[in-house]
């Protein structure tokens, strides 16, 4: 009796060690690798890596301008474009399906979608925009990472609008609103932080992504800001130059890593507290 | 902002005069807004059909005989997916098989063990795993993981390579890339997404339950592996088959460690390529229509295969998530 009581204990306490070690391993490799990017990074920040392009292949200097400014050009097409397509589609889901079949149907597809490799979304709009205009674009990165980024905000508008309380509506129809209108100036204001949250999460989660970007913005070695021409983008360029036998370009991609990680950090963080003051103030 | 306050009357004031206007925009907010939303699911349908239209040369060239070849020629034109289906099918198995034991570990310390204060910063820091992108696992794989583990390989070799049958997996030169640490580095990224479904579906569990269990003397690994388990059987095979979908697709950080050749080999040691990472890697460089064609065919099956997964992991977790509801009510 005593023995199969400690047995028993043992077995507990191996198995609760285990947990406890695989979660000082998780938020040890997590640690690791933040700590390498952010070192690496830190040690090869320079000033002209904001003010010069990208530097041939093999020499020394240049910067990652061009990267930047295209990057924010393709972030921009893709909220422009997922933002509205997504809020009104999850309004939809949120205010007239909440509870039907079709809008089961559609939460189900989205949810696939959400998690759908990026490399076929990439292979997608290479099929429907690339090739039919002959040549590559920022534009249709931009779209690539919209599609990207759609699913996310359907999904929180969506999971927001259901649980703003019904009382809201219903006090706004007996006073005789249109529905249009209670939505509009009622649904959406309350859960505005909610929706900002997912547009803030999605285009975090896009910032970093390259696979759909390969056959859609390619690259550019130059300045540019034509929309309709292949266009630089770090994500890209740190692709290129990690792969790269040159220390300097492998220096520089260090240098993209942790501009990335730290804008990707902030914009999670920063939808995490906003998050979290709109719970508080409930 | 949550918690303007709407004052309902000055919404309604003007409302009267324009109630003629309004059902007609009514219906039209309706309409578009549902216009959108069925955009959205279109896109799943209209990836299928462009993949299948631009697959289809290639398909109709070589037949079931794509799936089961493994040349892969650009130069005499001869293409079959065996190389690079095994490769995505074996990275995301070693994925999985390592990804389930440590996200399980992680749950079972947010849930059961760790003190309430620990809970919301340890959650948030796995979390982090899943907010880093796949370029910067794949930089840290190639620059600073695969070096590393490479000092392991040798040691991996004597031991592992020296059992009968399975070690055949493990033998291989210690050059640090290879399927294998494609795979580990998989699985540090799947493993957010497992844990986090398991540490909801844990924290789900009816306290009755749990403590009717611990009422009867029962410890915390008995309660888990008795109560908790069995309760969220269906939802974390949920979690599992999520943490599978995003592996099978996974891109930038397999083209980086796999080390990209295009054969078949015995050892997880040595260098393979995975569909992903061959898309990634030839699809600007392929000047053949025939060559195109059948990149975008593996694009095809990658988006088949991972569709039934998440399709597969979708449907499980609705099962709790339903059986929850009931209760409920």
């Amino acid at each position: 009796m005593i023995r199969l009581y400690t047995r028993r204990l043992w077995i507990n306490r191996v198995n609760m060690s285990m947990a406890v070690l695989t979660t000082i391993i998780g938020v040890f490799i997590v640690g690791w690798i933040l700590w390498t990017t952010l070192h690496y990074g830190w040690s090869a920040v320079h000033p002209h890596i904001f003010t010069q392009d990208t530097p041939p292949p093999g020499s020394s200097g240049g910067g990652l301008r061009n990267a930047f400014v295209g990057s924010l050009i393709l972030l921009a097409i893709a909220v422009v474009i997922g933002t509205p397509v997504g809020v009104l589609a999850g309004t939809w889901l949120g205010e007239f399906a909440a509870k039907n079949r079709l809008g089961v149907i559609v939460r189900f597809l989205n949810d696939i979608l959400l998690s759908a490799p990026s490399i076929v979304i990439g292979l997608f709009v290479y099929a429907i925009l690339v090739n039919p205009a002959g040549h590559f674009s920022a534009f249709s990165g931009g779209v690539a990472l919209a599609l990207i980024l759609i699913p996310v905000i359907v999904r929180t508008t969506d999971e927001t609008l259901r649980l703003i309380p019904n009382s809201l509506r219903e006090a706004a129809i007996a006073l005789g609103a249109s529905y249009w209108k209670v939505v509009a100036k009622i649904t959406w204001r309350a859960a505005s932080t909610g929706i900002l949250t997912g547009v803030i999460l999605g285009t975090a989660r896009i910032s970093g992504e390259t696979a759909p970007l390969l056959f859609t913005a390619l690259n550019n070695q130059y300045y540019s800001s034509n929309i309709w021409h292949p266009i630089a983008n770090l994500p890209i360029v740190i692709f290129q130059f990690a792969m790269s036998p040159y220390s300097n370009w492998q220096q520089m991609a260090w240098v993209g890593a942790f501009v990335a990680i730290v804008f990707i950090l902030v914009l999670s963080i920063g939808a995490r507290a906003l998050f979290k003051r709109s719970h508080l103030l409930e | 902002m949550t918690r303007k306050v709407v004052d309902p009357a000055a919404v309604s004031e003007n409302e009267f005069a324009k109630e003629a206007k309004s059902s007609f925009a009514d219906f039209f907010f309706r309409k578009s807004t549902g216009f959108f939303a069925l955009l959205v699911a279109m896109v799943l349908i209209a990836i299928l059909v462009s993949l299948g239209l631009e697959a289809w040369p290639a398909l109709r060239n070589f037949g079931w005989k794509f799936l089961i070849t493994t040349t892969w020629d650009p130069v005499s034109n001869q293409f079959g997916a065996l190389v690079f289906i095994t490769g995505t099918l074996v990275t995301s198995a070693i994925a999985i098989v390592l990804a389930i034991p440590v996200s399980f570990g992680i749950a079972l310390f947010i849930s059961e063990l760790s003190p309430r204060w620990l809970r919301g910063p340890i959650s948030a820091v796995i979390e982090l795993l899943a907010a880093i992108p796949s370029i910067i696992y794949g930089m840290w794989g190639l620059l600073v993981f695969a070096p590393w583990f490479g000092n392991l390989e040798p040691w991996i070799n004597d031991h592992l390579g020296a059992i009968p049958g399975v070690g055949l997996l493990f033998r291989g030169p210690p050059i640090g890339i290879g399927v294998l640490t494609a795979g580990i580095v998989l699985s540090i990224m799947i493993i957010p997404f497992i844990s986090s479904v398991m540490r909801d579906v844990f924290m789900l569990t009816p306290a009755t339950l749990k403590e009717s269990a611990y009422a009867l003397g029962g410890t915390t690994w008995e309660v888990t592996r008795f109560v908790t388990l069995p309760f969220t059987r269906t939802a974390v095979t949920g979690g599992i088959f999520l943490g599978l979908g995003r592996a099978l697709g996974e891109t930038m950080a397999v083209t980086f460690i796999i080390g990209n050749a295009n054969s078949l080999n015995s050892s997880l040691l040595l260098p393979g390529a995975s569909i992903a990472s061959v898309i990634a890697n030839e699809f600007t460089e392929a000047t053949t229509h025939l060559y195109k064609s059948s990149l975008l065919a593996l694009g095809l099956i990658l988006f088949l295969i991972t569709f039934v997964v998440l399709a597969l992991a979708k449907l499980l977790l609705l099962h709790l998530e339903s059986r929850l509801e009931g209760r409920k009510s």
